[in-house]
């Protein structure tokens, strides 16, 4: 019989541990999945995780690790706070939308004005549209105590068609011969986020290497970093430390939709280049899964980050090379989350066989 | 004495590092009140749990009626006629008393024939109860005749109650015995387990003593003076705590008109509370869990603000101060429940000790935390109070009970508190532990700090305390002098509004 | 703009269409939550119960099989989350999530081969003389057996968790799992039985949207259902005929923004078809100061110690 039993604490070996395993195991059970949808295991997993760093094309694809890390990366920073202190922002898709509709509108506005200011003024724009939109689950919880997962989330779809009406009416490109979606902003210059095209450099990549450091920092040398760590640990022994829940909730939920309206705004004036119908390719969703693997911390959200871009090249690159379907490469990246979740249990519980039991 | 209701013969059962029962054996008489007695952590519970199916021994047997017993669920242990009266975790707040009695029975009748069945149970014992009433609206004292009265309509042959009177005042205490008096008459046996000696001493009929584990001795309480049955709980002589003549000095916290409402539906609200504390006094704060020790806390402690002029310190109001601005003055404190309030459990020791020390051991500069000095400030605690615990880098939730008891005393003395409020501070902490703790907390005081003791264990209280409160229902009774108090006058002050009837036997 | 081409009478028929995956998500998840589980995803099951009872139902020209298999797939998602909360001990946010997550996946890789295509279709019951009754007969007498069935699973668990004994183990469970655990009752088992429960009934209900309510099978077709039926069982405070309310009250507003989008009302598109969830948002808002009747247990990990 299986016996679990609670470690005395948790286990520094396990949790650096875990992430590794779940990685491993998604492999084998992905390429079996592969394997039942006609595929060469082997082969796709390769395609997945190989081609785009060191196959023939690398050259092309590595760039694009950057671009595709970067918003999976600044999202799931703001994330991480959050569900660190057990505030639950899943509306993350909705504050990405919000963040690139309203930088962009900022943008679009100065159009056609040369000047240095536009594309500052469009990252606070993007950042506010973000924590703006995070403000109503924020303050909806703060006052009546409503759940902040079930109004984040609604705000999701309600985001989606303010950016279809958006792209349908306000924000539609005049030059456009009726075609919905707005100017490409990567043909205004001083509205793109692009550095080096070539490398796949641009601010949102900076952004996210500051997002990284300044949560390590906080989290690890700042009293609210502690508090955050706290409330989520002992929400009762937090109040006993004297942290104020409300600005606690106000705090994460603020930052993690600025980070995450800011990750739009990088997105929408760069790689992405215009607000369209379908803009957003649910960013959102995998950065919970990036916060997660990345166990909650800065560095491991880094590194997952990471990962998560591979999988997305690698499994574009499987799509068109071996006709995997891109619904696998979700079902791949949902097992990946599965398997981080269960195997967390070897960092809390020691896993015991132990003879049945005689009564 | 007749043949035996119940052997138990070599019972063992191990858990990983520790032993909690080794080899214990004994026998229950046939309506016989059986005392088990022991310290916290002697292994009374485990071997409960074995009897009653929860847990299965490792080695050993047991006999019920000359019957091989061994009770593979508390179902099979309630179907031979074995009956458990729980300490905690039995109970359903959001649902009526008669559902509740209904979940502990095997095959119960109708709602409509539960109900009549439970008033007249509740009245041949003496233990008036309305089977409709939600259980989260009663008092501890309530709460246990719904066990009590759950067991008994099963008709058990042996009733078993683990610490019941830990929730009882005095006249309560009275009311319970002439219940177990009268079922020890019809031939109920009774297992009653206790650390209280003189309760023993007029219940029981015999006692069975366990110390680490082990069965160290029987003994017939009446005939057993109550210091040679606590030598053989604990093992060696006890040290008393030594009181030395303090001086009090001038108030330092003055609580007048104070009043919270509830927390939370099942809370008590704090009513119209006044209160004074001087220097180098410690007041005890006595009465039955849940008549508002918890709020009485989180008001002192800044976690629930009040009036601000409510709370005086020195004369300065602080009523509106959260837990931050109070600890910068001098107003300390140490709630209850170790893990999860004072103490975060999976947090290290270091960690733990930046929770409330902050502000007084200047680890934050400027919002930065200072680590270092953290863990030196932990290593303290640590070496201060003899904390049993590899180093600070532990998690609070690997210490023993009374280990992170004596951390979370020994971080709040070691900031020097001008006011120090304690919760319990000695519950479930063995004894040499707990007598530590009372020591320092006499210390502090004799330093010139104010301390406030809630606390649930009157020996503890008439052992430190130089006046006596009681809380009853959020009310505060007038503090007054220990040394003057009889233990009638006290269960007076703890439970006179109670609304406790007179056992009709 | 047209208001009068809104027929009152097919409206109110079409509103209990329109509620029927609502209803039938939410009561099941009312279930696992009354057991002190919070499963969040609903949403998952329902997507791969949609697709699912699709398939089937394309396969083997029986939409009746479409459903069973759409419950079948709806509580095998299920396991997942058994598997995580309950075996792994995972923290059930997080879990559901996942659930959620990789439902949305897998739906879209099963149901590749059925865009486009149209399912058999799910014939009404005419119940003879009740049927013709004029007005109250096309509302309440014509519709196919699963929205019946929908209706009966509401009045059932009303029953069982105010009646039997079964119902009484179940708040139990849900209010106290230490308690219960300390009176005998397998918290772990019953928590089990609870959410396949709730995974069947979400299947359901996403196989009641790809075969009788759009009938059709698209990616993402839930769009946010299985959401609402969490907000729902909230909003209902744990209380089965509740749900049966507020499922109504969401279908109206569902079916009446799709009637004011035909009847072209001068409010743009967007702003009608985001009204439901706004409305979903309101909603909570306002029930959300009665948190008392909350089951205690609800989210917490529950792992017997000694």
């Amino acid at each position: 019989m299986i016996v679990l039993e609670k470690r005395p604490q948790p286990s520094r070996m396990w949790t650096l541990l875990t992430p590794v395993l779940a990685v491993l195991s998604t492999m084998v059970f992905g390429g079996l999945l592969f394997a039942l949808l006609g595929k060469n295991p082997v082969e796709a997993i390769r395609t997945i995780f190989y081609e785009p760093l060191f196959g023939e094309f690398a050259f092309y694809y590595r760039p694009q690790l950057l671009v595709k890390g970067a918003p999976l990366v600044l999202i799931a920073i703001g994330l991480s706070l959050g569900f660190k202190a057990g505030i639950w922002n899943i509306g993350a898709e909705g504050q990405y939308i919000m963040g690139a509709i309203v930088g962009a509108g900022v943008g679009l506005a100065f159009y056609p004005l040369d000047s240095i200011i536009v594309f500052p003024l469009m990252v606070i724009g993007g950042a506010f549209g973000g924590w703006a939109w995070a403000m109503v689950p924020a303050l909806l919880k703060v006052r009546f105590g409503t759940n902040e997962i079930l109004v984040s989330l609604m705000l999701v779809y309600v985001a989606e068609q303010l950016l279809a009406s958006m792209s349908l009416g306000l924000l539609k490109n005049p030059e456009g011969f009726g075609f919905p979606g707005s100017r490409n902003l990567t043909e205004y210059a001083s509205a793109t986020s692009w550095i080096n095209q070539d490398v796949g450099m641009h601010w949102g990549v900076v952004f996210a290497f500051i997002a990284v450091i300044f949560a390590y920092v906080l989290l690890n040398r700042h009293m609210l970093g502690f508090h955050i760590r706290l409330t989520g640990e002992a929400p009762r022994a937090a109040r006993f430390a004297g942290v104020r829940p409300t600005r606690l909730i106000l705090f994460c939920l603020g930052t993690s939709g600025a980070l995450a309206g800011l990750a739009g705004l990088f997105e929408v004036s760069g790689p992405g280049g215009q607000i369209t119908i379908d803009f957003n390719i649910g960013y959102g969703f995998t950065a919970i899964i990036v916060a997660f693997l990345g166990r909650l911390h800065p560095l491991g959200i880094l590194l997952a980050g990471g990962l998560m871009a591979l999988t997305y090249i690698g499994g574009e690159i499987a799509q068109s090379q071996l006709g995997l379907p891109a619904a696998a490469i979700q079902v791949f990246q949902g097992m990946l989350l599965f398997f981080l979740l269960a195997l967390d249990l070897l960092t809390n519980y020691r896993v015991r066989l132990r003879a049945r039991e005689v009564a | 004495m007749t043949a035996p209701l119940l052997c138990l013969q070599g019972l063992t059962k191990a858990y990983p590092g520790v032993i909690a029962n080794n080899n214990v054996s004994f026998d229950i008489g046939k309506g016989q009140v059986h005392a088990l007695l022991g310290e916290n952590g002697a292994g009374k519970s485990t071997l409960v749990k074995m009897i009653y199916g929860l847990v299965k021994p490792d080695s050993g047997s047991m006999l019920l009626n000359g019957v091989p017993y061994a009770p593979s669920e508390p179902r099979a242990a309630r179907a031979d006629g074995i009956a458990m009266v729980f300490q905690h975790f039995s109970l359903f707040d959001a649902l009526n008393v008669a559902e509740n009695i209904a979940l502990g029975m095997e095959n119960p009748p109708k709602m409509g024939d539960l109900a009549k069945r439970i008033r007249d149970v509740s009245e041949t014992y003496g233990l008036p109860l309305d089977p409709y009433r939600r259980v989260g609206d009663l008092s501890a004292g309530e709460r246990q005749r719904v066990e009590i009265i759950r067991c008994l309509l099963q008709d058990p042959r042996l009733l078993i109650m683990d610490e019941p009177t830990s929730v009882l005042t005095p006249q309560e205490v009275n009311i319970l015995f002439e219940t177990l008096r009268k079922l020890r008459s019809e031939g109920t046996a009774i297992l009653y387990i206790s650390h209280k000696l003189e309760e023993i001493r007029a219940l029981c009929d015999h006692a069975t003593v366990l110390r680490l584990g082990e069965n160290v001795g029987e003994c017939i309480p009446a005939e057993t003076s109550a210091r040679d049955m606590a030598e053989l709980m604990v093992g060696t002589g006890l040290k008393t705590p030594e009181r030395s003549g303090r001086a009090l000095g001038d108030v330092a916290l003055d609580i007048s008109g104070l009043s919270v409402p509830a927390p939370s539906e099942f809370g008590t609200g704090l009513k119209n509370l006044h209160l004074t504390v001087r220097k180098g006094e410690v007041l005890g704060v006595g009465g039955v869990a849940g008549n508002g020790q918890d709020e009485l806390l989180a008001v002192l402690s800044g976690e629930v603000r009040s009036a601000s002029d409510a709370v005086k310190l020195h004369g300065k109001p602080i009523g509106n101060l959260g837990p931050t601005d109070r600890r910068r003055l001098g107003v300390l404190s140490a709630p209850e429940e170790r893990l999860g309030h004072a103490a975060a459990p999976d947090m290290s020791l270091t960690e733990n000790a930046m929770l409330t020390g902050s502000v007084r051991e200047n680890l934050v500069r400027r919002g930065f935390l200072k680590w270092r000095q953290a863990q030196a400030f932990a290593e303290r605690i640590i070496e201060d109070f003899d904390v049993r615990t590899p180093g600070p880098g532990n998690a609070a939730r690997s210490l023993s009970g009374g280990n992170l008891q004596k951390f979370v005393i020994g971080r709040e003395i070691l900031q020097r508190p001008e006011v120090l409020v304690v919760n319990q501070p000695t519950w479930g902490v063995d004894a040499s532990a707990a007598a530590a703790i009372r020591q320092a907390m006499l210390d502090l005081a004799a330093d010139g700090a104010a301390v406030i003791c809630i606390s649930q264990d009157l020996d503890e209280l008439m052992e430190i305390s130089d006046r006596f409160a009681a809380l009853n229902e959020g009310r505060l009774s007038t503090p007054q002098d220990t040394a003057e108090l009889t233990i009638e006058e006290i269960g007076l002050m703890m439970g006179g509004a109670h609304g406790m009837e007179v056992a009709h036997v | 703009m047209d208001l009068g081409s809104i027929n009152p009478v097919l409206l109110i028929a079409s509103l209990m269409v329109a509620a029927t995956p609502i209803l039938l998500a939410a009561i099941g998840e009312l279930v696992v939550e009354k057991a002190g589980v919070l499963n969040l995803g609903v949403e998952g099951m329902m997507i791969v119960g949609a697709v699912s009872g699709f398939a089937i139902s394309v396969e083997t020209g029986s939409p009746f099989l479409g459903f069973v298999a759409a419950a079948v797939g709806g509580a095998l998602l299920s396991t997942l989350f058994i598997l995580l909360t309950q075996v792994a001990l995972a923290n059930q946010v997080a879990s559901g999530l996942a659930l959620t997550l990789f439902g949305l996946g897998l739906s879209a890789l099963m149901g590749q081969k059925y865009v486009g295509i149209k399912p058999p279709p799910t014939g009404d019951i005419h119940i003879p003389l009740l049927s013709d009754v004029p007005v109250l007969g096309p509302i309440l007498f014509t519709h196919d057996v699963v929205l019946y069935v929908g209706i009966a699973i509401v009045a059932a668990v009303w029953a069982i968790l105010k009646f039997t004994r079964a119902g009484l183990i179940l708040r139990a469970v849900g209010e106290s799992h230490d308690a219960a655990h300390a009176l005998g009752y397998k918290v772990v088992r019953i928590r089990i039985l609870a959410i396949l429960f709730g995974g069947a009934c979400a299947g359901l209900g996403g196989a009641y949207i790809s075969l009788v309510r759009v009938p059709q099978w698209t990616e993402g077709m839930t769009a946010g259902v299985g959401w609402i039926a969490l907000a729902l069982v909230v909003f209902a405070s744990w209380k089965p005929w509740r749900v049966l309310l507020g499922a109504y009250l969401f279908g109206g507003i569902t079916v009446l923004q799709l009637n004011l989008q035909a009847a072209g009302v001068a409010i743009p598109v967007e702003y009608l078809a985001m009204s439901p969830y706004l409305i979903t948002i309101l909603v909570l808002v306002i029930l959300s100061k009665d948190k008392s009747s909350a089951p205690a247990s609800l989210g917490r990990i529950f792992h017997a110690s000694r």
